[in-house]
């Protein structure tokens, strides 16, 4: 599936994100969310994005939509389909080539007809076409045509992720982001959803999907990637995080799935250090069995049995 | 329809609390409606003056006097002014046309322009037109419309010469010669300082509102979708601020009828205002208690206009959460 000579269509290089706060006595500080993340997504790949709450994945996803709040600053480089992305590029690339699939009703307007939303803003002379492509989409998302005449609060859970995903497909998009879309699904949806996900890979783009449905994520995903304190500490494919998780390259990996509930649910000491407060070094070091003094130095992520690491003494 | 019984109810209770408090005041007032009628220098003969008083009825007792009163509003009759020598009912129809005009003009003047300058500081929140705005409005709304009144009028009425000192026509000429342009030209400065009263509230409202919806995650998902800042506040903002902008404007009534009396009085306009404070100088009972009952039916109706208008936001929030 995957064509190694092309182009990556997100590529995501020591990217961080800082706030400007004001705190106490009106002292200006930057507080760093994101630290260093790398991150590639190519072409017919799903790139699945776990991580405890409050971790920093939202940010990433606005990041790269350039939704930030104006007291965020960005360093390091984000491409698209290999050039860099500024301001302006992120501007005019979403909602054309990168689509943005939110969590839940919230994100629509709650006085404007479901229909007018998923169309979004056209020119006037593609308004029926664009109706056109509307009514296709609902038919294939099996949204009756009368939902189109709703407002966002009649709308049931499982009708709101399809009426959003509808709202994705409108305009051909090579980037999907997708932030939490199956929270309190049922199953059967959650799962259809991710198959609708796995669908639009197959046709070509890339998918980045932020997920606490782990479970239902590793039945289509290419990649995991696994999020700690705002930074990505492993980058893996799917078999090695399944099972027990023995191939798995970072500690923090290793807990992560042996604290889910369906595999051992066990929890390791302590919790995720907040932002303003980070340690030097490994970000995860206190909380790590292996820990040595060198962990406090710089530690770069580094490749390793086809994935990707950031721990010195991953094997 | 329970609802619309208590409203009704609660109108009624109203109107009859109003009476009674000011009859009390009006009666309890240091002024003697015999004097203020015929002048502290009358040459009027003792016999006469008892004469107007009982014709008057000052001689019976208050309860007396205010239950004649009552029994007369029930059967339509609100009797007469003493200050103007007319019905009071005709005396508040001819100057509630005037007043009227002036009222919605302020109202809707200050409405469109305090929705246009918030829209125009939340868009550029903490940059100079911000900063210049909110200056503005916390000016208008802390200075007291009188003095507003008297400022306009000492520097655009009588520096400057561009508008009449007062009244809502030019002195001297008979109400059938005036022309429509007079009138406008009567009407500036008051409805400027009426608006005034009101700008500063409702700008300072669609400010903070319209950055609440700013921050809101549906105006996140428009600008991921493309969607531009202009779009987002036509497409999205506008409608989302507006109907919570209209309620605030409503309830803004009772203000704006307390502005107007001062505005009234300060450019000798002929309306409701003025005749207050002239029946209030007159010991004019009849034209007060009519005034009074008129306006507080006035400013109700606009409280009641604002309930309505918050159920129908509210209804929305509500679905809205359940619908998740």
């Amino acid at each position: 599936m995957k064509d190694i000579n092309q182009i990556p269509i997100l590529e995501i290089e020591n990217l961080s994100i800082s706030f400007h706060m004001y705190n106490k006595g009106m002292k200006k500080h930057k507080l760093e969310m994101i630290h260093k993340l790398s991150l590639t997504i190519s072409s017919g790949e799903i790139v699945v994005v776990v991580g405890s709450s409050g971790s920093g994945k939202s940010l990433l996803a606005h990041s790269i939509l350039g939704i930030l709040p104006q007291n965020a600053e960005i360093e390091g480089t984000i491409k698209f389909c290999g050039k860099e992305m500024g301001t302006l590029e992120k501007e005019n690339l979403r909602g054309k080539e990168i689509s943005f699939i939110p969590q839940s009703v919230e994100y629509l307007d709650p006085l404007m007809k479901i229909g007018k939303q998923v169309i979004g803003v056209t020119k006037k002379s593609e308004k029926r076409k664009q109706q056109e492509k509307r009514k296709q989409l609902f038919r294939r998302y099996q949204l009756e045509e009368s939902v189109a005449k709703l407002y966002p609060y009649q709308l049931s859970g499982g009708m709101a992720r399809r009426v959003l995903i509808s709202g994705a497909m409108m305009r051909p998009a090579k980037l999907i982001i997708a932030d939490e879309p199956t929270p309190g699904l049922q199953k059967e949806l959650a799962m259809e959803t991710l198959k609708n996900f796995r669908e639009l890979a197959d046709s070509g783009c890339a998918v980045l999907l932020i997920t606490h449905d782990i479970d239902l994520a590793l039945q289509v995903a290419d990649q995991i990637a696994i999020f700690y304190a705002g930074t990505i500490l492993e980058i893996t494919s799917v078999e090695d995080f399944m099972g027990e998780g023995k191939s798995l390259r970072h500690p923090y990996s290793k807990a992560f799935l042996a604290a889910l509930p369906q595999k051992e649910f066990q929890s390791i000491e302590g919790s995720q250090p907040y932002a303003g407060n980070l340690p030097k070094g490994c970000l995860f070091a206190k909380r790590c069995p292996n820990r040595t003094e060198a962990c406090e130095g710089e530690i770069e992520m580094r490749s390793l049995r086809g994935g990707k690491v950031r721990c010195i003494y991953a094997e | 329809m329970k609802r619309f019984f208590l409203t009704v109810l609660r109108m009624i209770t109203l109107l009859i609390a109003i009476s009674i408090i000011s009859f009390i005041m009006i009666t309890k007032a240091p002024i003697d409606p015999l004097i203020a009628y015929i002048g502290t220098n009358s040459t009027i003969s003792e016999e006469a003056k008892e004469e107007i008083e009982t014709y008057w009825g000052l001689k019976d007792p208050p309860v007396k006097r205010f239950l004649i009163w009552a029994r007369n509003i029930f059967q339509g009759d609100m009797g007469n002014s003493i200050v103007y020598k007319q019905p009071v009912l005709t005396v508040i129809k001819e100057r509630f046309q005037y007043s009227l005009v002036l009222m919605l003009i302020a109202w809707i003047c200050s409405g469109i322009l305090g929705f246009i300058l918030g829209i125009v500081a939340a868009l550029w929140k903490d940059h100079l037109w911000d900063k210049i705005i909110k200056f503005i409005c916390l000016i208008f709304q802390s200075s007291p419309t009188f003095w507003v009144g008297l400022l306009m009028l000492s520097i655009f009425a009588v520096n400057l010469g561009w508008f009449p000192i007062g009244l809502a026509a030019p002195m001297g000429k008979l109400a059938s010669e005036v022309t429509l342009l007079e009138r406008i030209h009567h009407l500036v400065l008051p409805s400027i300082t009426l608006s005034m009263l009101g700008i500063g509230k409702i700008t300072l409202y669609t400010r903070q509102k319209l950055l609440e919806i700013l921050d809101s995650e549906f105006v996140l998902y428009a600008r991921a979708r493309g969607e531009n800042t202009w779009q987002i506040v036509k497409r999205h903002a506008i409608k989302n601020i507006a109907i919570p902008a209209i309620t605030v404007q409503f309830a803004s009534f009772s203000e704006l009828f307390g502005g107007m009396a001062l505005a009234e009085s300060v450019f000798s306009y002929p309306g409701i205002g003025s005749a207050v404070t002239a029946a209030g100088l007159g010991g004019d009972l009849p034209l007060l208690l009519g005034i009074a009952i008129f306006s507080a039916i006035f400013v109700f109706t606009g409280n009641l206009m604002a309930d309505i208008l918050y159920g129908f936001v509210d209804t929305k929030i509500v679905y809205s959460s359940d619908g998740r």
